[in-house]
Parts: C-alpha cells; structure tokens; sequence
C-alpha cells in the first residue's frame, strides 16, 4: 500500500493544477514532518522546483534541502533554477535561492556556491548580506578547504555597517575562524555602537565573543586592587625601615607598572552592553551578565545580580541554567547577591533539581551575619517531604558548619537532633555530615561518638554504617569499652553486609588490634578469616593486605613496624566546598561552564595579558560624511526624541571627550575624578575619529525610533529642496508631524505676514519647544536648555537666533559662565556672546541669544559650555522646522505657494517658510 | 547552532522532527527517554543531557517535551529561550499549544520553523514577521484556500525584516483602532507558621493588546514610576527614554504582546492581602488526626478578594480526609494525596472554613513533615504596588485611539508554612 500512495503522489505533482501539487507536497511535508522517508518522491518532486505557485516552492524547497543528500545527482537539476532565482529583482527571492543553494549539501556545488556566497556579500540587500553571512558555516562544514576564501567574505561582511548583518556575520566567524581576533580590531567599536540594535539572537552571540575578545586586548580592571590585596600591610606602612628591604622590590613592582587607567574601548564595551541587561531575552541578560563578572572592575560587577536574580521568575529550565551560573559566581563575588538572599529560598512547589541549586547558593552566601536566618530557613527544609532534597540541606548544614566556626557547635548539635528522625536516610545523611565534622575535633565529642555507636543496630543504610564504624575506628581510643564491641556484633553480621560496610569493618578490626590486641586479637582474626573468603575480590585483597601489615610473622617485612602509623596516622580533615568551586575557569553561560567540561568547539577564555596590546589597532579612518549628518537631522520623528538625542549624544561626547582637552587642562581644581577625566581626555585625543562611530550609533538609534516612514521622508525631502533651498519643507512629513503637534494646542494662533526687517515683529510662540543642551545631573547641578524663538536675528539676517536658558540648581554659585571655541562645520558661523553673569545661585535663568548661521546645511554645532572649573562639552543640532528665514511675499503668492500642498501643512507655519 | 528538533508528547512518541543541518537520527532521542525515566517526573528532567555525541537541550511545555539536539558548544540559554520563543509562536499562531493542534497544522508548524531558523542559526523570531511570512490558518482562509488554490505563504519580504521597526509590520489598518493595557500584579510570598512574612515580592507585567492603524509611536507615562525596582522591556521600548525621564515610549507591535515585566523588590513593604489561619495536627497514638483551615482578607485595599483556590500536598501517612468546607467545593485524591479546596470569593464578614478530620495510616507514627498550603486568588481593579498609569498618548497617526487600562493582581507562588 506504501507504494500506491506514493504513486498517487506522483500523479498530483506531475499535474497540472497547482492545486493539487500543493495539496501533494503539504502531504509528503507532512511525511517528513513525522519522520517518514519520502526519498522515492525526489525525482517527482525536483520538477516543481521552478513552480509558479509559490508555496508549493517553498515545500519543494523544504524537500530538496531534506533529501539532497541522498540524491546528489537528481539534486543537481535544481541548481540553474536557483542561480537563476540569484539573479532576481526581488530581494526575497535571491535571499531564499542563496539559502536554498547553500543549505544543498551536495560536495560538487561548493565552487558555486562560493561564487553566489561573494556574489550576495555585495549584494545591494542588506537582507540578501544577512543571508550570505549565514551561508559561510554552511558551506566550511561542507568543505573546510575553503576556509580561506571565507575569511575573506567574513572580513568583507564584518566591515558591513548594517544592524541586520552584524549577528550573522559574527555568528560565521565564531564557526569559521574565531581564532582571527585580528580581524574584529577594525570592527569593534562599530559592533559596540551597534549593539543595542542588532537583533536579539545577534546581540548573544557577539556580546560572547566580545568578552573573549577584551580578555585578548585590555588589562585586568582589578590588577591594581589584587596587587594591594596582596599586601596591604606593606603599602600602608611602606616607610617602616624594617620593612624596607622586603619593600622594595615591590614598590619597584608598583612604581614599574603604571596605574591603572581603562581603555575607553574597554569602557565603551561596558557602558554598552549595559543596558543590555533590561532585555526581555534571558539569553541576553547572561551574555551580559557573563561579559561583565568576566570584564568589569569589581566594583561595577554588582549592576548584574539584580538581572540574574530577575530572570529565576522565569521558566523552570532558564532557571536551572541561572542558578547554576549563580551557584559559580556567588562563590568568587558573595556580597553581589548577598542583598537577593530571600530570592533563593526555597518553596515546596520547586522541582527538585531547583530546590537542590537554590541551596547551594544560599551556603555559598551564608556568612557570620545571616548565617543564623539560613539555619532557621534550613530547619523548615529538613521537614519537606521531598527526601533527596533533605539529603542535600543536610549536607549543606555541614558546609555552613565546616566555614562558619561560630555555628559549628550548633549545626552539630541539630544534626545529632536528627539521629532519632524516623526517616532513615534523614538519619544516613545526617551521620555522613556529622563523621566530616566530628573529624574536625574529635577529642570533644566522644558523647557523640558513644551515641552514633549504639545506632549501629538500627541503622541499614551501608554508607551510614560504614561511617559510623569508621568513626569508631578512627577514635577507638576515645570510645574504649564500646569499640569492642561494636566489632563483635559486625563480625557477627559480617557476612550479611554491603561491601563498602565490609571494608569498614575490615578497617575497625585492624585498628583494634593495633590499639587494644587483648581484646579484639581473635575477633580480629574471625573477621580476616571471613573476608578471605568473600565474593568481592577487593575484599579478599584488603583482608589479605591487612593481614600481612598488622599480625607479625616471620615473612613479614619492615612495614610491619609502622604499621601503627599507617593507620593511627592524623588525618586531615576533608574540606566541605561546593561543587561549583573553580567553575569560573569556563567562560560563564556557556554550554562548558553547565556540564563542568568542556564542549565540543569551547573558545577557551583568555587570561587577561600583562602588557596591554596596541590600542590604536583599533582606530578606524572614517571619512567626513556630510551626508550621514544629513540624514541625522533629517530623521527627528517628533520633538520629543530630538530632546532624547541631545541627552545622548552630549553624555557620550562628553565622556569620549573628544578634543577639548585644552580647556580641561586650565581648570584648576584638582579633585581626583577630574584628574582621571583629564587623562581619558588625553587619550581621546584622536578627535575627530573617534566621535565618528559613536554618532554612527546615534543614527541608527534615531532611524528606529523613525520607522519605515524616514525613507520617504528623505526621498520627498530632496525633491522639495530644489524648491526651497534650505529653508523648505512644506512637504516633509516630518515637518508635517511637528506641525500635528503644534496645532494640536489651541494657543498657537496663525501669524500675518513679515516684512523682511522683522525687528517690530515678535509673534508669540507660546508652545515653544525647549531642548535639553546639558541635564542637571550630567552638569552637576548646571542645567542648560535651549530653544529656537522662531524670530529673526536682528545683527544679520542670515542668521537664526537660538535662545540658551542656563539655571543653576545648586546651593554654591556658578561664575563665569561662558561658551568657548564652539566648533563648527565648515560655513557655519556663530555669532558669540559676552561672558555672563559671574555669580549665579539658586535658580536663575539668564537666557542668551546668540545667532547661528547653519550655512545651508543641517549639522552638529558643538560648543563647549565652560564653567569656571568644569567644562561640558554639548553639541546642538537644529531639529527639521526651526531653521527658518523671513520670506516676504504677498498675500496671493502665499496662497499659491500654499494651495499644492494645503493638505500638508497648516497656516501657522506656512508664514515661515 | 540548532541541529535538530524534536517535538515528544507525554507517552514518549516523537510526533514531529525537523532538521536544519544534516539529518540527526531520532535514535538520539533515547538518552533523553533514558533521563526521563530516571527522573520519574517531568519537570525533573535536566534541561540540559549529555550524549556521546550530542546534546539535548529540552523545555517542558503544554505536556509536550521541546528537544534540541545541538553539537557543539553554545550558550544554553540561547537554545532554551529559543524553545520557549518557539512554544510562544505557536500559541499565537493557532490560540493553543498542543499535540493535537500542532498535528493538525504540521504543514504551517514546518513552515514557520523553516523560518525561525537558518543553518540553525535564528533568522525570523518576531512572530509579527512570521506571520507575514506564513499567514496563520483561519477558517475563512482555508476555505478560500482551498477554493482558489492561492497560498499561506507571503511572496514579499516582510517590510519589518528590513526596517528599523523589526517587530511591527506595515500597512496595518483597522477601523476600530484600539489600545488595551492590562497591568498585572503577581506577589510570590512565603508566610511562616505564624502568619508573618518570610519574604515577599511583587512581579508585574503590562500586557498589551494594540491595534492601531499605520506607525503610531505612544508613550505611556506612570504616577510613580520609582516603585519600579527592576524592569525589562520589549525591544520595541527606547531605553535611553526610560532611564532619562521614566516614560515608556516606543512604536508597538501589532497585536498582544508584553510591553515590560517589572520587579517591586522585597525591600518595600509587600501588602498581603489575604491570610491563612490553620491548625493542622497530627497525633501519635491515634490513627485521627485534625485539620482546620480558615482564609481571610488581610490589606485588600477595600477590593474583594476572589478566585481563592487552596492546595494542599498532604503527607503520604494520610490515608483519607473528611472535611466540611463552609463555602465552595473541596477535594482529596487519596493516591496523589493533594488536597484542594476551591473557595471562590471571600466574604468578610463570614470567613470560609474547611474543617474535619484525616484518617492516618495506623500503626505507624506521626509524619514528620508539617503539609505546606499553596493559595491562589484573584484581586480585580487592584495593582497591589500602587502603581498607576499617568496617561498613554500617541503621536504619528492622526486618529484618535480608544484607549483602556486594567489592573489585576494575583497569587503567585504564595506558600504558607505550616
């Protein structure tokens, strides 16, 4: 029946309805779905491959990506038809013959498809570049030789500036040659401006690789603390004559390496990856998380907890993964998540494998000052009904009690309590921890010892056992009555016993007849005697070894001397720590870290280097692109994200400092946060080129915010600067979105027309927007604001007056507020203003007016707005509509001008143009 | 990255597999079968198994068991969030996620998967692109389907693959344009014996439903924003926007989607509305034991406290219980031994009561463990933080919205010791 049915198939795909091909191959999609082989469709079904119908090509696809393998030579008949699809207008159906073409697993293709790979990487698409970076793994896993040529498409695709690509493409070179590292230099401030636009999945993969990339290029964040650290003493005494001979060589240390100062690439990466951490993708948050206990300076790693302890609301398995990464980090970085404490306790509805995690952390954290809150939480878990997870809270009783000395007595009192519990591996678990303990110190606790020995008849559980006899052993001497006897019931049930009980006995037996042969000599011998003929092999070896070692006779050798000592030996007590210890080795989040080994293709994790690498590897030529300051301004959607850019852009310049370095360097206060800014402004001072990728970050921050809509906005924008010159825009849907917003206030009233000396005129713009230039938290208590008054400069008509608004928010006085060396675009001009009020306190508003001629271009102005110690440096930028000029005309060209485009602007700002 | 995938139900049959590089053999599946067995219940099962040479990483959803198989090293929360995201589409493709469902839809379910990955690598997880990849099935459309032949599939690239708005398509139009936000309030509490609590915090979400013609960009301002201690939001919202002046703004998807989840920490005081009186006592001697529980409301905000559910995991001495419940209806499974109480609403001036007796095993003694209640209620109107919206505007789109805000809080996992 299996071979009608495929005939019938075969009849539907050979038709020539559409209909019923497609209703085919949803059949045989269905078939592969469930894992039914349909390779005896492959030849019916490569026909279609060139099918109008599109869905039917799609599940065509489907098939042949399937099943291409197995039938490499009917496959290749479907190759012309995807070089054709290559060739195609429409971009979705390039991308999706180059996924096709490059997901056919067929070894003859690879010369093509490394022809259609370069082909696509150049591809005006950026969609069509994605697909080209995710075909580059696709074809190094089918032919490895061509890893060369790969490299050169990755470095190519690397360079690329689109969002879109930037995960694929990173993705490619994780898989084909993350060895390379060389070629990221170029690319890494880039990706780091990109980052908080890439897609999701992107966003993982490059913040991972980045993290290995700083590990390759920066210096340790914490060299300097650890090198204190380590002698904290010496550096604070280092005078002391005594002292000074061993000094030396470390103040040498200390003076040979330079303090420590980030590299503001390394900055750039942590102040990027930040905001990372409110991602609604819990793979997105680890990545973060991970860069930064790997990366960043100790004291900044505690912004991650918060994230980390957010995302154990989520599902059972994304749980499971965090807290294992917070079981390896609460170990190195404890106070992180000491405030999330309650966080971890445990309810009776977690699985057990969480419970199990969540206990671990909570030992970790435990310390001298919650320790006595975690007992108490303990001592509800030790009721659950959930057994294993007993076992395990007991253990971490033992751990609390191992590290906490102050507790120690406590915890040990507690698990004695639990001897009696009726459970019996409440009870196994219990002597297990307390034999670790007791070996701590023995001498106190003989009471304990006495009890445990008496529990030897009730209890089964061979490990319990063991211990207990071990212990008896151990400390014979402590318990001299009771170990005798103890011996004569095991050798009694001897045969009856597990191994590891057996061994034990063995063990007990031994050490009694070297401490108290009177007693135990012939027991001694019972018990030997009984293993000799045991089943296990291991058993009949250990009694036969013990033999030889402790009774004399005349064979035996010198070893029998110290046999005492070889088993009355001081034994070191066993150290209880987590398993999780040491875990950090493997990079955090990662696959290896998860199953403690490591995995197939694991990127070990450089350690940090000594000397710090090249930095100016890094530095990237970026021509002067007037153009892309264009479309900056172009692309404001409303006023509201203009104000937002002006925060943004005038924080991130302000750090990267840019070369306004002279300034800074005047300022005569010398508090230590501003030597270090002055020092960052320093090594800034590669200007220009520096700004340039940061703003190429701004861009795309606006272009989302824009939408779709910012292309047609650009196109329109052309077309109507032929008309206006500069000051035009009746048809900008930007300008017309701004306009929405003004007339939607009543207040704003249309204004008549302006003679062109507009001295006498002030129309009233009640609903003027105010820009944010500097925010009072970034200025230190300075706010500045600024808005354009839409009136005309009355010094030159050319120019457009911007008002500046200073207040001071502070208690103490502002002086000498002035702008200095604004720096311009070529064409610009500024009119400058006087110095202004030396003294300023409490709110004070002074506003300013000085006139801007933009020159025909939107563009940045940067000015640096100094105060009489600090200097902030601000950038403004003219938001689409406020650069305007008085026109005069009459009323009747007002209404010719208006009437083409009525439907798009409104009357007020139509008098504006 | 993603090799393979394999959909398994609960009686352990693969019922779907799909492959995005070369064929992985379903056989693989029978170290995870082995995991399985070894953890005896479900969500036991480590999310992560190591084979020779695979890994299998699964997530435990709608009884059905999401297994990736992957090869190489890869961070496993990006494969697990990968399943959930998987999981979530399908929910908002066909309302359900189940085996039937999927089984009924494999077609579609294989195309979409077709989409979401390339070479194992995730290319389209915006489950607005998707569906203008792959339209989801509605009845009107399979009929039309079937009559004209024409397809599921779109023939244009998605608008949103390439925009700058990844998550939102274009050319959306509705004749009712409406916005909805639903504010809803978890609080996770542990209570102790004594009705004082261990810890406690709130977990909120705004969920929104909006459907807005063309590019609308809103911005959803709160009364006081400072109670939100931790948040994490949709790509859709602009974060700079957020840490300057505490505003949501952003241009949103179409349709349902979570706009932020946010976190009131333990450190403000969390209000409890509701409280659990109980004396439950098991003797040593006597094979009865007790068993009284009263529910009241605590801080309610002067809102009526509804949905109460109590559950309750009964020690495994306890052969049967008899109880009378003053309101609501109440049940015991003697095999799984849990115990639940259906209560519905609290009326405050007579308290619901479920009191009587357990039959316990004799001859043995007392159970050591103490049972812990498990509560599930409902407060309509009421965001237990506080937390208020200011306003929504909407700025791009000339319309007026219908706009509409709702608050909600309920029990998380709110767990009284006994």
């Amino acid at each position: 029946p299996v071979t009608c049915r495929h005939d019938d198939l075969k009849e539907m795909l050979d038709s020539n309805k559409d209909s019923l091909k497609l209703e085919a191959m949803k059949r045989i999609v269905a078939m592969i779905a469930r894992g039914k082989n349909a390779s005896d469709l492959f030849p019916a079904v490569v026909k279609n491959v060139a099918c109008k119908n599109i869905e039917v090509k799609k599940l065509v696809y489907v098939y042949l990506v399937r099943y291409a393998e197995e039938q490499q030579d009917l496959a290749l008949l479907s190759i012309s038809t995807f070089q054709r699809g290559l060739k195609d207008p429409n971009q979705l159906i390039r991308a999706s013959a180059l996924r096709v073409l490059s997901s056919i697993r067929v070894p003859i293709i690879v010369p093509i498809m490394m022809l259609a790979i370069k082909e696509a990487a150049s591809d005006m698409s950026p969609y069509v570049r994605k697909t080209a970076a995710h075909a580059i793994p696709k074809l190094y896993s089918l032919d490895s030789d061509q890893k060369d040529q790969l490299i050169e498409v990755i470095e190519k695709l690397l360079a690329d500036k689109t969002t879109l690509v930037a995960g694929s493409v990173v993705m490619a070179f994780e898989e084909v040659c993350p060895e390379r590292i060389d070629l990221i230099h170029k690319n890494y401030r880039k990706l780091c401006n990109l980052l908080i636009d890439v897609e999701e999945w992107g966003q993982v993969v490059i913040i991972n690789m980045l993290t290995r990339y700083a590990r390759t290029q920066f210096l340790s964040p914490n060299q300097n603390e650890s090198l204190l650290e380590e002698n904290p003493e010496k550096a604070f005494y280092g005078s002391d004559e005594e002292d000074s001979k061993d000094d030396k060589p470390d103040a040498a240390s200390l003076v040979k390496r330079k303090p420590y100062v980030m590299d503001p690439d390394h900055r750039l990466l942590l102040r990027n990856t930040k905001p990372l951490l409110q991602s609604r993708n819990a793979a997105v948050v680890m990545a973060v998380a991970q860069l930064y206990f790997h990366l960043a300076p100790k004291a900044e790693v505690g912004v991650i907890a918060k994230a980390l302890v957010r995302l154990l609301r989520s599902h059972r398995s994304v749980q499971w993964v965090v807290l294992q990464n917070v079981a390896t980090m609460s170990i190195k970085r404890r106070g992180m998540f000491e405030p999330y404490l309650k966080s971890f306790y445990i309810r009776s509805t977690d699985p057990t494998q969480i419970k199990i995690l969540k206990l671990e952390v909570l030992t970790n954290l435990a310390n001298e000052t919650n320790i006595s809150t975690i007992l108490r939480e303990f001592q509800t878990y030790i009721r659950s009904m959930d057994k294993d997870f007993v076992a395990a809270t007991i253990q971490a009783i033992g751990r609390c009690a191992t590290n906490i000395g102050k507790v120690r007595d406590t915890c040990l009192n507690g698990l004695v309590q639990l001897l009696s519990n009726r459970d019996e591996l409440v009870v196994a678990e219990s002597v297990v921890v307390i034999k670790k303990l007791l070996q701590m110190q023995p001498s106190q606790h003989s009471e304990i010892i006495k009890h445990m020995a008496k529990l030897t008849d009730n209890i089964q559980v061979p490990m319990a056992r063991a211990s207990i006899l071990w212990l008896i052993g151990e400390y014979c001497e402590h318990v001299p009555k009771i170990a005798p006897d103890v011996l004569r019931k095991m050798s009694k049930s001897f045969t009856g016993e597990e191994d590891i009980v057996k061994l034990q006995v063995i063990n007990l037996a031994a050490k009694l007849y070297l401490t108290n042969s009177k007693q135990s000599k012939l027991l001694t011998q019972y018990v030997l005697n009984l293993a000799k003929y045991d089943q296990n092999y291991d058993i009949r070896d250990r009694a036969r070894f013990i033999r030889q070692l402790i009774v004399p006779t005349e064979k035996s050798g010198a070893l029998n001397k110290y046999a005492k000592k070889l088993f009355l030996a001081q034994k070191p007590a066993p150290i209880l720590e987590s398993s999780f210890k040491d875990r950090d080795h493997f990079q955090l989040g990662s696959l290896s870290h998860l199953l403690n080994a490591k995995a197939v293709g694991y990127q070990e994790l450089p350690d940090w280097p000594d000397e710090a690498p090249d930095p100016s590897v890094r530095n990237v030529e970026v021509p002067w692109l007037p153009t892309l300051r264009f479309s900056l301004s172009l692309s404001f959607p409303d006023p509201e994200s203009v104000s937002e850019s002006e925060s943004e852009s005038s924080s991130s310049s302000s750090e990267s400092g840019s070369d306004s370095g002279s300034r800074g360097e005047e300022s005569g206060d010398q508090s230590e946060e501003e030597e270090e800014e002055k020092k960052k402004k320093k090594k800034g001072k590669e200007g220009p080129r520096k700004v340039c990728p940061e703003s190429a970050g701004r861009y795309h921050r606006h272009w989302r915010g824009e939408g779709a809509g910012s292309a047609t906005s650009w196109e329109l924008r052309n077309t109507s600067r032929d008309m206006g010159g500069l000051h035009d825009s009746f048809t900008s849907p930007a300008l017309e979105r701004r306009d929405q917003l003004i007339t939607s206030q009543p207040q704003h009233v249309p204004t008549a027309f302006l003679p062109p000396s507009a001295q006498m005129l002030s129309p009233v713009f009640s609903t003027m927007k105010t820009y944010e230039l500097l925010h009072r938290m970034a200025g230190e208590g300075l706010s500045v604001e600024y808005y354009f008054n839409r009136q005309p400069f009355p010094p030159d008509p050319h120019m457009v007056a911007v008002q500046i608004q200073f207040s001071n928010n502070t208690e103490s006085e502002v002086k000498n507020l002035r702008v200095s060396e604004p720096k311009l675009v070529s064409g610009m001009r500024i009119q400058e203003f006087q110095e202004i009020g030396k003294s300023m306190v409490g709110i004070d508003t002074c506003p300013q007016l000085p006139g801007v001629n933009w020159a025909g271009s939107f563009s940045l102005w940067h000015v640096s707005s100094s105060t009489h110690s600090r200097q902030f440096y601000v950038s403004i930028q003219p938001p689409v509509g406020e650069l305007m000029a008085p026109v005069f005309m009459s009323e009747n060209e007002f209404k010719k001008e208006q009437t083409p485009h009525y439907k798009h602007c409104t009357v007020g700002t139509g008098t504006w143009t | 990255m993603i090799h393979s995938l394999f959909l398994i139900n609960s009686s352990g049959d693969i019922f779907l597999e799909k492959h995005w590089k070369s064929v992985v053999s379903r056989s693989v599946c029978d170290y995870f079968f082995e995991a399985q067995e070894r953890a005896t219940e479900a969500e036991n099962v480590p999310p992560v198994i190591p084979t020779p040479h695979h890994y299998l990483l699964n997530v435990y959803r709608h009884k059905i068991f999401f297994v990736a198989v992957i090869q190489t090293e890869v961070p496993p929360l990006f494969v697990i969030e990968f399943l959930h995201r998987v999981v979530d589409t399908f929910q908002d493709y066909f309302g359900v996620c189940s085996e039937v469902v999927i089984k009924d839809n494999v077609v579609v379910v294989y195309e979409v998967l077709e989409e979401m990955l390339d070479n194992g690598f995730p290319l389209a997880t915006e489950s607005n692109i998707l569906k203008e990849l792959i339209k989801p099935p509605t009845i009107l459309r399979t009929v039309v389907n079937t009559i004209t032949g024409s397809t599921n599939v779109g023939d244009q690239l998605p608008t949103g693959q390439l925009s700058v708005v990844p998550w939102r398509r274009t050319g959306v139009k509705y004749t009712n344009n409406e916005a909805y936000f639903d504010v809803i309030e978890e609080i996770d509490a542990i209570i102790d014996k004594s009705g004082s609590t261990i810890t406690a915090e709130i977990q909120g979400v705004i969920d929104a439903c909006v459907k807005l013609t063309g590019m609308p960009d809103l911005t959803l301002s709160f009364m006081n924003p400072r109670l939100l201690d931790d948040v994490s939001f949709h790509p859709c919202v602009r974060f700079k926007r957020w840490e300057s002046e505490r505003i949501l703004s952003f241009i949103p998807p179409d349709g349902n989607f979570r706009l932020l989840s946010y976190h009131v920490s333990a450190q403000n005081l969390v209000a409890i509305p509701v409280y659990v009186k109980q004396n439950i006592s098991f003797r040593d001697s006597s094979s009865l034991g007790r068993f009284e529980i009263t529910v009241g409301p605590k801080q309610t905000m002067g809102k009526t406290v509804e949905g109460v559910m109590v559950t309750s995991q009964m020690p495994k001495g306890v052969l049967n219980m008899s109880l009378t419940p003053s309101q609501g209806m109440h049940t015991f499974d003697p095999v799984t031994k849990l115990l639940s109480w259906d209560v519905g609403k609290i009326n405050p001036q007579k308290l619901p009561n479920l009191k009587g007796t357990m039959s316990l095993q004799a001859g043995t003694s007392k159970p050591d463990e103490n049972p812990t209640i498990n509560l599930q209620f409902k407060i309509q109107q009421l965001a237990i933080s506080g937390l208020k919206v200011n306003r929504l505007d909407m700025y791009g789109e000339k319309y007026k919205p219908f706009k509409g805000i709702k608050y909600m809080t309920k029990a998380g996992k709110f767990q009284v010791r006994t």
